[in-house]
C-alpha cells in the first residue's frame, strides 16, 4: 500500500464561482492527477485541508462510459465515502484505465470541533462539467458541486 | 439580463418566444428590476427546458430564479406522459423534497425574549446540524423501508408527532407510489444515521416573529397574528435524496440516446415518464420525498421537546409543510380540458388556489400556504395560492430570496464572526458549527426577499399574507 503522505500531488486546484454553489477545478500533468487535484478542491469547499490528517484510507472504484462522467463519478464516490463513513480526505491516488478508475483516498473521521466543516457536498453535478487537455498537454477536470 | 431578449406580456411576465429547438415559449415572472439583475444563465436554462419532449404550455421561471443545474433554480415545467413527456432527475435535483415547515407556538415576543438565549443554546444542542452530525435514530432495513413508504405518517406512528400534523403536510404526510426497492443500497446507507438532522448549506431552523400582516382574512385562516412567534424549518431528504439524485442523473444521462432524447445540457438528464427507468426513478424519488417528510417530522418532535422544557405553555401546531424540489403528478386545466401532468418544481413551491380538493378543510377557502424562506438577517414570508396561479404557472410560486452572490464572493466580503455579531446587535441569535458557513450564507449574499415576494404577489402567483423576522437561527 502506498502511504498517502509520501505521494505529494503534482498540479494545482482552484474554485470557480457558481450562483448558488461552487465549482471545483483541478489541473495536472496527467488526467489522473487533474482528478486528484479536483478532489482536493472539493475537500477545500468543506474544510481547511491542513486540518485533515491522512490517517486511514478507502479504496474507490468507478466505471463510466466517458471521461467526464467518470470524473463526476469519482467525485460522487468521494461524496458517498464522506457521508457513509463520516470521513474527510486530503490525499488521493488515482489510476485511470479507459473507462475504469481505481483510487485510494486518505483522510480521517470528521471531528466537528477541529475540522469545522463549512458545508456538506450533496453531489457533483454535470454543470460546467469538463475534462480536457490544453495545447501544452496539461489536463483540466472541473465541475460544479451542489452544497 | 438584456430586456430586449424578451417579449413583455404584462408588467410582471416576460416571454422568450420559441426559437431553435424550443417546443414551447419560456416565461419568467419578475419585476423589471429583478429581471435586469437576473443571471443570464436563467435565460439559457429556461430555453433548454423548453426543448424537452412532452413539455406543456411553457417553461416557467419564478421571480427568485437563478443559475441552477439543468433547470434554473426557480424553474417549473409540466410534462404530459401521453405526448412523450419526460421526468428529469436533473430537473428535480439532488435535494429531493427540500422544503419548509412552519409551526405555530402560541407565544408572543414578550414570552420569548427572557429565554431567547437559553432557547437558542438548547435548540443548537439538540438539533443535529452541519456536516458530520448524526441523529439519534438508527433504521434497520425493515424500518428504512417503512419510513420510505410512510413518510411523516410513519414518523407519527412511531411517536414523533400527532395525527393532526399530517393534515398540514402536502400529500397528507405520505407520498403515494414510493418504491423503496428502487432506492440504491448506497442511498440507504447514507441515510442510516441521518434521520432527524438538519444538514448544512442554506438549511436552517429559525424561531421567528410575525412582524406584519398583509392579508388579515387569510392570515386569520392560517392562524397567524402580528407579534406571535413561529418556528420555521428548512431542510430536505438528506443523504438518501442526494444519492438517489446522483444515481439516476447518471443512469438517465447514459440512457438518453436510447430514448432518442437530445440533451442540450447533460444536467437535464431525463427519461420518458412511460419508460422503465422513468417509472423506476419516480418510485425512488417518491421514497426520497417520504424521507424528507419524515425528517422534518422528526425535527419537529425535537423542537417540541425543547420548547416543552423551556416554554411549556407553547403549543407547536403546524401551519403547513411544503416541498420545493419535486416532480408530482397533478391534474391541471389546460385550454379548457383537464390533463394529468408531471409538474417539476425546482426551487419552486406548489401554490394551490382556494377550493383545491387536496387542501385540508380549514385551509380550503384561503388557498395553500406558501412558505418562503428568506435569509438569516432579513425575513421570511407566508403567501397563499391564488385562483389564477394554475393558469399562470401550474399553481406554482417562488421558494426563497435566491442568491445574489456566490459563496466565493460572500467569503471575500464578510467574516462569519462579523455576521454573527452584527445580527446579535439586531437581536438575532445565530448558532452554527461553522463561522465560514455563516459567512457564505450572509444576509447580503441574497436578493431582497421582499422584492421577490412582491413580484410573486403582483404577478398573481401567490398572495402576500405575512412577514416573519428571525430571533433565533440554527444554521447547519
Amino acid at each position: 500500500m502506498v502511504d498517502g503522505k509520501e505521494s505529494p500531488h503534482r498540479g494545482r486546484w482552484e474554485h470557480f464561482p457558481h450562483a448558488a454553489d461552487v465549482g471545483v477545478r483541478g489541473y495536472g500533468p496527467t488526467e489522473a492527477e487533474a482528478f486528484e487535484q479536483a478532489a482536493l478542491a472539493m475537500m477545500a469547499v468543506i474544510t481547511d485541508l491542513d486540518t485533515v490528517e491522512p490517517r486511514e484510507s478507502v479504496r474507490i472504484h468507478c466505471e463510466a462510459p466517458n471521461d467526464e462522467l467518470l470524473f463526476a463519478d469519482w467525485l460522487n464516490a468521494l461524496v458517498y465515502e464522506m457521508a457513509a463513513g463520516r470521513m474527510l480526505f486530503r490525499r488521493f491516488r488515482v489510476r485511470i484505465d479507459g473507462t475504469r478508475l481505481d483510487a485510494q483516498a486518505w483522510g480521517e473521521p470528521v471531528d466537528i470541533s477541529r475540522h469545522r466543516p463549512a458545508v456538506e457536498v450533496k453531489g457533483a453535478t454535470y454543470t460546467a462539467l469538463r475534462v480536457a487537455r490544453d495545447g501544452s498537454g496539461e489536463w483540466l477536470a472541473q465541475t460544479v458541486v451542489d452544497v | 439580463m438584456d430586456l430586449n431578449l424578451f417579449t413583455r406580456r404584462s408588467e410582471y411576465e416576460w416571454e422568450i418566444p420559441p426559437h431553435g429547438a424550443m417546443r414551447v415559449p419560456a416565461i419568467i415572472y419578475a419585476s423589471e428590476g429583478l429581471i435586469r439583475e437576473m443571471d443570464q444563465k436563467v435565460y439559457e436554462q429556461s430555453v433548454n427546458v423548453a426543448t424537452l419532449p412532452g413539455i406543456v404550455k411553457a417553461a416557467y421561471a419564478m421571480p427568485d430564479a437563478h443559475w441552477g443545474y439543468g433547470f434554473p433554480i426557480g424553474g417549473v415545467a409540466a410534462f404530459d406522459p401521453d405526448e412523450g413527456g419526460v421526468v428529469s432527475a436533473g430537473g428535480v435535483g439532488f435535494d429531493i423534497s427540500c422544503g419548509v415547515r412552519c409551526l405555530h407556538t402560541g407565544l408572543t415576543r414578550a414570552d420569548l425574549l427572557p429565554v431567547q438565549k437559553e432557547l437558542a443554546d438548547m435548540l443548537y444542542d439538540r438539533i443535529p446540524a452541519g456536516m458530520g452530525s448524526t441523529g439519534a435514530i438508527r433504521l434497520d432495513d425493515r424500518e428504512m423501508e417503512a419510513m420510505l413508504t410512510g413518510g411523516a405518517r410513519w414518523a407519527v406512528e412511531r411517536g414523533w408527532g400527532v395525527p393532526a400534523d399530517l393534515e398540514r403536510i402536502e400529500e397528507r404526510g405520505q407520498m403515494q407510489g414510493a418504491r423503496p426497492g428502487n432506492v440504491s443500497a448506497q442511498a440507504k446507507r447514507r441515510q442510516r444515521d441521518e434521520m432527524g438532522t438538519l444538514g448544512s448549506g442554506n438549511h436552517y431552523l429559525e424561531v421567528q416573529e410575525v412582524t406584519s400582516i398583509h392579508d388579515e382574512a387569510i392570515a386569520g385562516a392560517f392562524g397567524l397574528e402580528r407579534g406571535r412567534i413561529v418556528v420555521m424549518i428548512h431542510c430536505g431528504s438528506r443523504g438518501l435524496g442526494h444519492q438517489v439524485g446522483t444515481d439516476y442523473l447518471k443512469r438517465m444521462a447514459i440512457a438518453a440516446p436510447d430514448h432518442r432524447i437530445t440533451l442540450p445540457d447533460r444536467e437535464l438528464a431525463c427519461a420518458p415518464i412511460n419508460s422503465g427507468i422513468g417509472q423506476e426513478y419516480l418510485g425512488a424519488m417518491r421514497a426520497a420525498i417520504n424521507c424528507a417528510l419524515a425528517n422534518r417530522q422528526i425535527l419537529t418532535d425535537l423542537v417540541r421537546k425543547v420548547f416543552a422544557e423551556i416554554l411549556p405553555r407553547a403549543e407547536l401546531a403546524l401551519v403547513y409543510d411544503v416541498s420545493h424540489n419535486t416532480c408530482k403528478a397533478e391534474a391541471h386545466r389546460v385550454d379548457g380540458g383537464e390533463r394529468r401532468l408531471f409538474v417539476h418544481r425546482k426551487g419552486a413551491t406548489r401554490a394551490f388556489g382556494p377550493g383545491h380538493p387536496d387542501l385540508p378543510e380549514p385551509l380550503r377557502a384561503a388557498g395553500q400556504p406558501v412558505l418562503i424562506g428568506g435569509s438569516m438577517g432579513t425575513g421570511s414570508y407566508v403567501l397563499a395560492g391564488t385562483a389564477g396561479s394554475e393558469e399562470r404557472s401550474f399553481s406554482s410560486a417562488c421558494h426563497g430570496a435566491g442568491r445574489a452572490m456566490s459563496r466565493h464572493q460572500a467569503l471575500r466580503t464578510w467574516g462569519g464572526r462579523q455576521v454573527i455579531d452584527e445580527l446579535a446587535g439586531r437581536g438575532i441569535l445565530i448558532r452554527s458549527p461553522s463561522a465560514r458557513g455563516v459567512a457564505e450564507e450572509a444576509p447580503g449574499a441574497y436578493k431582497d426577499v421582499s422584492a421577490v415576494v412582491d413580484a410573486a404577489d403582483h404577478a398573481g402567483l401567490a398572495r402576500k399574507v405575512a412577514r416573519l423576522e428571525p430571533l433565533v437561527c440554527i444554521k447547519g
